[in-house]
C-alpha cells in the first residue's frame, strides 16, 4: 500500500472514523475468543505446568483515520453517496478495520445492500466486480458469532476491499445481495449450506455442496470433522480434530 | 433442518417442483432415442427433462445438468454441484499452515499450483514476510505457474476438442501437456499433487540441468502448438460449432463475476496479475490476450494466445535464474521455513541424509527446532487476508483467517470454476441441446475446484 495517507476532507467525516476509537484514544480490541492451556491434554493431571497459560485471541480492532492511500477517499466517498441516499454512515459501517494493507468495512446487516449498491454504482467507486462471499464461525465471540465476508473489486480503479456482516448465532439473518450482484447467487448458498447464515430474499436458499436432506452446517467450528481413530503397530492414532494439538 | 421441511428450496428444486409430481416418467439411459421420443409423444407429455451427468464424459468430472428440452432446444439449464465435495477447507483447519499446500493442492487438480501460490502468498502476507521470500523462490513459483497455465489451457482445448468428436486435437494436446507434466515430476518430483510452493519460499530448488529441460520442452510444445492451431483455427466444423456458441457479454461477464478467459473473450482485458501483480509479474514483459466474440470460439482463441504469453514468460524466467545462480529457496526465517531439504535416497525421495545426520549426531538444539516446527508448525499472527491469483481458470481468491495459531482458522477458496459454472444457464439456455457440451467446455471447470 501507498504510504502517503491523505488528509480526510471533511471535518464530519473525521468523526465519523473516530467514533469507533474507545474514549482513551486506543481503539477496542476485537477479542474473539480467551482459551487456557497450550497442549491439549485433557483427562490427566497438568504435569507441564502450561496448562495454567491464558490466551487471549484478539484480531484487529478499528483503525482510527488516516487510514492511508485511497483507502481514506473511498471511505469519504462512500459515506457521501450513503448519506445522500438517507442512510446514515455511522449507522450503516460501525467500523473500518485497516489491516496488512486491506481495507475492510464492518457494516450493519440490515445496510448491507445499500452499502453493496453504493459501492457497486457511485462513479467514484466503482466496485463493479465481486468476487463472492465467504463465512467464518467465531464461537466465543458472543452475539457476532457468524460472519459473512464479500470481497468486492473495482476493476476501474484496481480498488479492492472487504465488507464483512456479523450476526448472531440464534439470529443469522442477512438480506440477500443477490439482487446488487448476481454472482452471490451460488456463494450465499454456500454460506447458508456451510455457516446457517440465512440470506432473507436469496431467489433459492438450497444446499448447493451438501445433499439436500444433510443435517448441520459443516464448516462450523461446533461441528466435528468427523474420522475413525487408525490403528497402526498396535498403537491408535485419533482422528484429526481429537488429536491433542498447541492451542 | 429447515432444509429438510416441505416446501423448502432444494437444489434440484424444478425437478421435484409441483407439476412434476405426479407426472410418468421414464428412464433415458441408453436405448433407442426414437422409442423414448415416441413414448413421450404417447403420453402427451412435451416437457422432458434430461439429467446430464453426473457421470458423464463431457462434464469435465462430476459436474450434474439438468436440461429441460423442447425437441433439440433446451429450455431451462441447471448446474448440480457437490458430488466432489470432500470437505478440503474444513480439513485444512485441523492441520499446520504448511500442511495446509498439501490440501490445497488437491483442489483444482488441472491448475494445482496456482491454489499453492495463492495460499502461500496469504499465508506469507499473514505473517508479514512478503518481501523477505528469496527472489530466486519467486521466480520459480512464476515459471511453474506459467507451465501450469500451459499444461491447464492444453487440457482445456484437447479435452474440448474430443467432447466433439475431434480425437487428434485430444491425442495432440495431451501430448503436448505430458511435456509440461515431466517438467513438473522433475522439479517437484510429481505429476500433480505436488505440494511444492511453500509458506515462504518453494520445496526445493531446481534441479540441475532443469532449466536446460524446459528449454528443450518449450520447443517440442511450441511444435505441438502449431499442430494445434493448423487443427483448429481453420477448421470449418470447428468454427460452426464454436462460434456463436455460449455467448456472454461483458455486462453478463461482470453480473456473474466471471473473470479468466471467459471475461477476456467478451474484451475487457482484466488480469490479476496486471491489475494486483503478485510473484513480480509487474517486472515482466507479457500481454493479456482479448477477444471481442464473447462466445466459445473466443475463448479458445484467448486459451491458444494465452499458451503463447505463458511461454513467453517462461523463458524470461529461465532467463532470470540462468543469470541470478544458484541462491536460497526459502525464507531465511528459521522459524518459519522448513528444516530440512530433500533428497533422494537408497529408497527414494526423503529429507537429505546430511540434514538427518545433523541432527540425529551433531545438534541436539537442531532436533528440537525441527521437531517443534514439524509437529507444531509456526504460529501466524490473528488477522484476517484475501489474496488473488490469476489461474488458468480466472481469479483464485484465498480468504485466510488467522487466531494467532499454529493452522488456519478459516480457509476459503473462491475457485473460478465453482463461480463461472453460474454461467451454464444463461449461456445454454435457448441454444441447441448439442451446443450445451460446447458451452461447458469453453468455461473449463475443474470440479475439484469447484466442490473442494
Amino acid at each position: 500500500m501507498s504510504d502517503a495517507p491523505q488528509e480526510p476532507t471533511s471535518g464530519s467525516e473525521l468523526e465519523a472514523g473516530q467514533d469507533a476509537v474507545s474514549a482513551g484514544g486506543r481503539p477496542p480490541l476485537d477479542v474473539i475468543d480467551v482459551r487456557t492451556g497450550q497442549f491439549g491434554a485433557s483427562g490427566s493431571g497438568d504435569t507441564s505446568g502450561y496448562g495454567g497459560l491464558v490466551t487471549t485471541v484478539v484480531l484487529p480492532g478499528p483503525t482510527a483515520r488516516p487510514y492511508g492511500g485511497w483507502f481514506d477517499e473511498v471511505v469519504d466517498i462512500l459515506a457521501e453517496v450513503l448519506e445522500e441516499s438517507g442512510t446514515p454512515f455511522d449507522a450503516a459501517v460501525t467500523s473500518v478495520v485497516v489491516d496488512r494493507g486491506e481495507l475492510t468495512l464492518n457494516v450493519a446487516r440490515e445496510h448491507i445492500l445499500a452499502v453493496c449498491r453504493a459501492l457497486r454504482d457511485d462513479q467514484d467507486l466503482r466496485f463493479e466486480l465481486s468476487l463472492g462471499v465467504s463465512g467464518a464461525h467465531y464461537p466465543h465471540d458472543t452475539g457476532r458469532e457468524l460472519h459473512a465476508v464479500y470481497h468486492l473489486v473495482s476493476v476501474t480503479h484496481s480498488h479492492r476491499l472487504r465488507l464483512e456482516v456479523a450476526v448472531a448465532d440464534g439470529d443469522a439473518h442477512i438480506p440477500s445481495t443477490v439482487a446488487v450482484y448476481p454472482t452471490h447467487d451460488w456463494h450465499e448458498r454456500e454460506t447458508w449450506d456451510f455457516f446457517g447464515i440465512e440470506f432473507d430474499g436469496h431467489p433459492a436458499l438450497a444446499r448447493i455442496e451438501m445433499p439436500d436432506d444433510w443435517p448441520g452446517h459443516p464448516q462450523r467450528k461446533d461441528y466435528p470433522l468427523g474420522g475413525i481413530p487408525v490403528e497402526y503397530k498396535g498403537a491408535t492414532v485419533p482422528p484429526p480434530d481429537q488429536r491433542r494439538s498447541y492451542r | 433442518m429447515t432444509s429438510s421441511t416441505p416446501g423448502a428450496p432444494r437444489s434440484t428444486g424444478h425437478i421435484v417442483d409441483e407439476d412434476a409430481t405426479g407426472i410418468p416418467s421414464f428412464e433415458a439411459a441408453g436405448g433407442d432415442w426414437s422409442e423414448i421420443a415416441e413414448e413421450a409423444a404417447r403420453l402427451g407429455e412435451e416437457r422432458i427433462v434430461v439429467n446430464m451427468g453426473p457421470q458423464h464424459p463431457s462434464t469435465h468430472g462430476v459436474l450434474r445438468l439438468m436440461l429441460e428440452i423442447d425437441g433439440e432446444t433446451v429450455t431451462e439449464a441447471r448446474a448440480g454441484i457437490g458430488y466432489l465435495h470432500t470437505g478440503i477447507e474444513k480439513n485444512m483447519e485441523f492441520r499446520t499452515w504448511t500442511q495446509g499446500v498439501t490440501f490445497c493442492t488437491r483442489m483444482d487438480y488441472v491448475a494445482p499450483i496456482s491454489s499453492e501460490a495463492a495460499y502461500c502468498l496469504a499465508v506469507e502476507k499473514l505473517l508479514g514476510i512478503t518481501d523477505d521470500v528469496p527472489e530466486r523462490a519467486t521466480v520459480i513459483r512464476v515459471l511453474m505457474l506459467e507451465l501450469n497455465r500451459i499444461a491447464s489451457h492444453l487440457v482445456c482445448l484437447a479435452s474440448g476438442g474430443n467432447e466433439l468428436g475431434a480425437t487428434t486435437i485430444m491425442t495432440t494436446g495431451f501430448t503436448a501437456r505430458e511435456e509440461v507434466l515431466k517438467i513438473f515430476e522433475l522439479i517437484t518430483g510429481l505429476r500433480m499433487n505436488h505440494a511444492y510452493i511453500r509458506p515462504g519460499g518453494v520445496a526445493q530448488d531446481i534441479p540441475p540441468g532443469a532449466l536446460d529441460t524446459i528449454r528443450e520442452s518449450l520447443v517440442t510444445i511450441r511444435h505441438y502448438m502449431r499442430q494445434l492451431e493448423d487443427l483448429m483455427l481453420a477448421n470449418p466444423i470447428l468454427q460452426g460449432r464454436m462460434k456463436g456458441v455460449g455467448y456472454l457479454n461483458l455486462s453478463g461477464c461482470m453480473a456473474l463475476g466471471m473473470t479468466g478467459p471467459v471475461l477476456r473473450s467478451a474484451g475487457l482485458p482484466y488480469d490479476v496479475r496486471k491489475s494486483a501483480p503478485y510473484c513480480g509479474y509487474e517486472t515482466y514483459d507479457f500481454e493479456i490476450p482479448v477477444a471481442d466474440t464473447g462466445d466459445a470460439w473466443g475463448r479458445m482463441v484467448v486459451r491458444i494466445e494465452e499458451i503463447y504469453q505463458s511461454m513467453h514468460l517462461v523463458e524470461q524466467t529461465l532467463d532470470r535464474l540462468q543469470a541470478s545462480g544458484p541462491g536460497p529457496v526459502m525464507v531465511a526465517d528459521k522459524k518459519i521455513a522448513w528444516p530440512a531439504q530433500l533428497a533422494i535416497g537408497s529408497d527414494g525421495m526423503g529429507n537429505s541424509l546430511d540434514h538427518i545426520r545433523e541432527i540425529m549426531g551433531t545438534s541436539m538444539e537442531a532436533l528440537i527446532h525441527h521437531f517443534k516446527l514439524v509437529t507444531e508448525g509456526f504460529r501466524v499472527p490473528a488477522g484476517q487476508v484475501f489474496q488473488s491469483v490469476e489461474a488458468p481458470r480466472g481469479e483464485l481468491g484465498v480468504h485466510l483467517v488467522s487466531d494467532g495459531g499454529t493452522k488456519p482458522y478459516r480457509a476459503h477458496f473462491r475457485d473460478p470454476s465453482f463461480n463461472n459454472l453460474q454461467a451454464v444457464s444463461v449461456m445454454c439456455e435457448g441454444g441447441l441441446l448439442a451446443d450445451v457440451v460446447v458451452a461447458v467446455a469453453s468455461l473449463d471447470p475443474v470440479l475439484g475446484g469447484v466442490d473442494r
